[in-house]
């Protein structure tokens, strides 16, 4: 006699039994949970890569040419997430769309890894390797150093502000 | 339309770092940000051979903003990278803050060469 299953099959389904996917009005349900993400990051990743795009024509590099338009688009980036990452996880309880609109959209579409490695790469093999080297080196301090000191100032920020709050409450 | 080329890359590759990184955090129970790792060291890869192949004469600078630019550009990302280094050193967890920086570094750098010359081996 074959062993039975306590459980109902129901627990095992992968996707909520609820929603009816061939009831147009229920397909609704999934979009607004994963598509409505989805929709913010696109939308956030466009707004963010015209920007970094934009920064490109301002400040164009010559051949040869330290890349200081990545490396200042890459900082700026780095040190929003910071204060956007305190905002949203230890001052505001944020809406569900807006880390994954502004922090994994707009910024994460303005900051790029990409462009970063390849400049460094097109440097070294064109004979600038001392320029490649120190764009390398110099990108991961400000980076680190912007993230650091964003997630520090606006921790110090928002806590005086709630100080000021309570204090007036009183 | 270089804008629009722009735009229509990031469309793309931004949600596709969001799946990717969600896909690779998924399968592994570590707080090491893989998923990041994974979309930086791709997009280094696929800009390296679109870099090469527009180097070479063999894609048109109008594939490079919509390749490199828009998808490999909102592919990649190093806000959140540095973002994730700064938690794992927070969080007490020095050695792979370090390992994370050095590793992804070294990783997309590699990756870029390597991009760069499967191009010039197949266009140049």
């Amino acid at each position: 006699m074959p062993r039975q299953d306590p459980r109902p099959a129901a627990v095992d389904e992968p996707t909520d039994p609820d929603v009816d996917l061939s009831v147009p009005a229920q397909r609704r349900e999934l979009t607004r949970g994963q598509g409505g993400i989805l929709a913010a990051v696109s939308v956030g990743g466009a707004i963010g890569a015209t920007a970094r795009y934009a920064a490109s024509l301002l400040w164009p590099v010559a051949p040869g040419g330290f890349p200081w338009a990545t490396l200042a688009v890459n900082a700026v980036g780095c040190a929003l997430i910071g204060v956007l990452m305190v905002l949203v996880t230890e001052v505001w309880t944020a809406h569900r769309l807006v880390r994954p609109f502004l922090g994994t959209g707009v910024l994460g579409g303005f900051t790029t890894f990409s462009t970063y490695a390849v400049d460094i790469e097109r440097l070294v093999s064109g004979g600038y390797a001392r320029t490649g080297l120190a764009y390398l080196a110099l990108t991961l301090l400000a980076a680190l150093a912007a993230v650091w000191c964003a997630v520090r100032v606006t921790r110090g920020l928002t806590a005086g502000t709630r100080r000021l709050t309570a204090g007036r409450r009183r | 339309m270089n804008w629009l080329l722009v735009v229509a890359g990031a469309m793309i590759g931004a949600p596709l770092r969001y799946l990717t990184d969600r896909a690779v955090q998924a399968r592994q129970g570590t707080a090491f940000p893989w998923g990041t790792l994974t979309v930086n060291v791709a997009g280094c890869l696929v800009l390296g051979v679109v870099t090469g192949a527009v180097a070479a004469g063999a894609a048109s600078p109008h594939t490079q903003l919509f390749l490199g630019t828009g998808l490999c550009g909102a592919l990649t990302t190093y806000s959140t990278f540095s973002y994730e280094t700064l938690r794992l050193a927070e969080d007490g967890a020095g050695f792979s803050a370090v390992a994370n920086a050095a590793g992804s570094v070294a990783a997309g750098l590699g990756a870029a060469f390597i991009g760069v010359g499967v191009a010039e081996a197949l266009w140049l």
